[in-house]
C-alpha cells in the first residue's frame, strides 16, 4: 500500500487540476457569452477601462522603456562578437513587438490588474456582496466579470501596442545617444524591417494575455474561501495562474504565427 | 406565503439542514433562532435561491421556486424580496445613495438618477439618516449607520418579503433597540412579510410575531411569540436562559 501512496497522489493531483481547467474553462465561456447578452453595464464597463488601460499606462510605459534599452545595449554586446553590430534596430523591433512586448504588458497586467480584480471580487464575495448582488436582481456574472473581461479583451491590445512603441524608442534613444547609431537610419531600419504580420500577431497576442489576466482575477474572486486568509489565497492564485497561462499562451501563439 | 418543505443541505460530510419545515403566511414577521453555525443563513439563503437545496421543496406565493434559475423570471422573483445582509454588504465602490438606490438605477426597476436619488435619500431619512450622508462612501460610516443604510437599501423597491440577517449582531444595546423597533416599524408599515435570524432575545421579542427555534438541521419549535416563554421544550428554555447546561451542548 505504502508503495503506492505517490501514484494515488499523483492520480488526486492530475484530477484536481483537470477538474479546475474544467472550471477555469466553463467560466471563462460563460464571463464571455454574458458579454453579448444584456443588460449591459456601460459604467462598470467605463471604470473598467480606466482602471485596465489608462492607470497600467505608467508601469507599461517605463517596462517597455527600460527593456528597449537593454535589449538594444544586449544586441550591440552580442552582435559585436561577429561584427555584427548594425543589426541593432532590426532586432530591438523584432523582440519587442513579436515577444517583449505583449509578455511583458502581459505580465505587468497580470501583476496589477489581476491581482486587483481578484481581491476585489474576493473580498466582496467574503463581505456577502455578491450575494446582496444577487439579491438585488443584478447577475454578478453580468455586473462584475463582463465588464472586466470586455474592457482588458480591447485595451490590452492597445497597451501593447504602446509598449511595443515605447519599447522600440527605448532601443532608439540607448542607440543614438550611446552606441553612436543616426537617428535618422536607426528609424528607417525599424520600419523598413517591420512587418504588418508582426504587428497584428503582437496584438493579437495582447487580446488573448488581456483575456487571461481578466479571466482569472475573477475566476478566483468568485471562488475565494473565507476570510483574509482566503482572498490572499485568491489573489495569489489568480496572479500565479494568469502568468503561467499568459506564457504558455505565449509560446502557442507564436508557434502559431511564426513556425514554417 | 412562503413554505419551506422537508428541506435538505449539506456541506461535503457537513449535513446542515436535515429536514426543515416552516409556513410563514402573509404579512407575519417570523424570527429564527438558534446557535450560530445551525444552518439559519443557510434556510434563508435556500428562499432566495443563493444556495440550492439537496433535498426538499421551497415554495412561494404556491410556486416552487427549489430550482429557479437565472433569467428574467428569476429578476422578477428577486425583485419581490429586500435582504439586509449580516455586515451590511454594501458595495463599497458605490456612495450611500447608489448603494440604497441599487435597483432603481439599473434593471426593469430603472428610472431617471435625479429620481433615484430622492427616493433613495427619502428611504435614509425612513431609517433616521439626514440626507447629507447621502453622497458619503460606506467606509465613512459607523457600523449602525451602515445596518441603517443596510435596510434603507434593503426597503428601496417597497419588497413584499424582507430577510433580515442578524441586524443587531454588533451594535450597542441602544442602536440595537433602534434597529429592532425599525424593522418592527417598517414591516407593519409596509405590509411585507418578514424573516428575521437572529441569536438576540431582545430582537425576537421586539420584532417576532412567530418564533421558530432551529437547532440541529430541523426546526425544534415553532409558535407565537407569547407562548415561548412558557413552550416546556428544553431546546427553547435553555437558548432564552442562555444556560450552559441543557440538552443544546454547549461546545459544539
Amino acid at each position: 500500500m505504502i508503495l503506492l501512496a505517490p501514484l494515488r497522489y499523483l492520480g488526486q493531483l492530475t484530477m484536481a487540476v483537470l477538474a479546475t481547467i474544467g472550471q477555469v474553462a466553463i467560466f471563462a465561456a460563460q464571463g464571455i457569452s454574458h458579454i453579448f447578452r444584456p443588460p449591459f453595464y456601460f459604467r462598470e464597463f467605463l471604470t473598467a477601462l480606466l482602471q485596465i488601460g489608462w492607470l497600467s499606462l505608467p508601469v507599461v510605459g517605463l517596462t517597455a522603456f527600460f527593456t528597449g534599452g537593454a535589449l538594444a545595449l544586449q544586441i550591440y554586446a552580442g552582435g559585436a562578437r561577429f561584427s555584427a553590430e548594425a543589426v541593432v534596430p532590426q532586432i530591438v523591433a523584432i523582440g519587442m513587438v513579436r515577444e517583449l512586448g505583449p509578455v511583458l504588458v502581459g505580465l505587468m497586467i497580470a501583476a496589477r490588474v489581476t491581482s486587483s480584480i481578484a481581491a476585489e471580487i474576493a473580498t466582496m464575495k467574503v463581505t456577502e456582496q455578491i450575494d446582496a448582488l444577487v439579491t438585488l436582481s443584478t447577475h454578478p456574472m453580468k455586473y462584475l466579470t463582463a465588464p472586466r473581461v470586455l474592457a482588458a479583451l480591447i485595451v490590452v491590445p492597445i497597451l501593447v501596442g504602446i509598449g511595443d512603441i515605447i519599447g522600440i524608442y527605448g532601443g532608439f534613444v540607448v542607440g543614438t545617444g550611446q552606441l553612436g547609431f543616426n537617428p535618422a537610419s536607426y528609424i528607417k531600419n525599424t520600419v523598413n524591417f517591420l512587418e504588418m504580420s508582426d504587428i497584428i500577431s503582437s496584438l493579437i497576442k495582447g487580446c488573448a494575455f488581456g483575456g487571461i489576466a481578466a479571466t482569472m482575477g475573477c475566476y478566483f474572486g468568485m471562488n475565494s474561501g473565507r476570510g483574509a486568509q482566503g482572498v490572499g489565497e485568491a489573489t495569489k492564485s489568480s496572479v500565479q495562474a494568469a502568468a503561467v497561462l499568459i506564457l504558455a499562451a505565449n509560446f502557442i501563439l507564436t508557434s502559431v504565427f511564426f513556425s514554417q | 406565503m412562503i413554505t419551506l418543505d422537508n428541506v435538505h443541505k449539506s456541506f461535503g460530510p457537513k449535513q446542515v439542514l436535515r429536514g426543515v419545515n416552516l409556513h410563514v403566511p402573509k404579512g407575519e414577521s417570523m424570527v429564527i433562532i438558534g446557535g450560530s453555525g445551525t444552518g439559519k443563513s443557510i434556510t434563508i439563503k435556500s428562499i432566495l435561491g443563493l444556495v440550492t437545496p439537496d433535498q426538499g421543496k421551497v415554495i412561494v406565493d404556491g410556486e416552487d421556486v427549489t430550482h429557479a434559475g437565472i433569467g428574467a423570471d428569476r429578476d422578477a422573483f428577486l425583485a419581490r424580496f429586500g435582504m439586509l445582509f449580516q455586515g451590511g454588504a454594501l458595495f463599497d465602490s458605490l456612495t450611500v445613495w447608489q448603494n440604497v438606490a441599487f435597483r432603481l438605477l439599473r434593471g426593469a426597476l430603472k428610472r431617471p438618477k435625479a429620481e433615484a436619488r430622492e427616493i433613495a435619500i427619502e428611504k435614509l431619512r425612513r431609517v433616521g439618516l439626514t440626507p447629507d450622508v447621502a453622497d458619503l462612501f460606506p467606509s465613512e460610516l459607523s457600523g449602525g449607520m451602515q445596518k441603517r443604510v443596510g435596510l434603507a437599501r434593503a426597503i428601496a423597491a417597497e419588497p413584499e418579503i424582507i430577510f433580515f440577517d442578524e441586524p443587531t449582531t454588533g451594535l450597542d444595546p441602544i442602536m440595537s433597540g433602534v434597529i429592532n423597533d425599525l424593522i418592527r416599524e417598517i414591516v407593519v408599515e409596509m405590509g411585507a412579510t418578514a424573516m428575521t435570524i437572529t441569536h438576540d432575545m431582545t430582537s425576537v421579542r421586539a420584532i417576532a410575531d412567530k418564533v421558530a427555534m432551529l437547532h440541529d438541521g430541523v426546526i425544534q419549535w415553532t409558535g407565537p411569540v407569547a407562548e415561548m416563554d412558557a413552550s416546556g421544550d428544553p431546546y427553547l428554555e435553555q437558548f432564552i436562559t442562555g444556560s450552559a447546561e441543557g440538552p443544546i451542548e454547549a461546545v459544539r
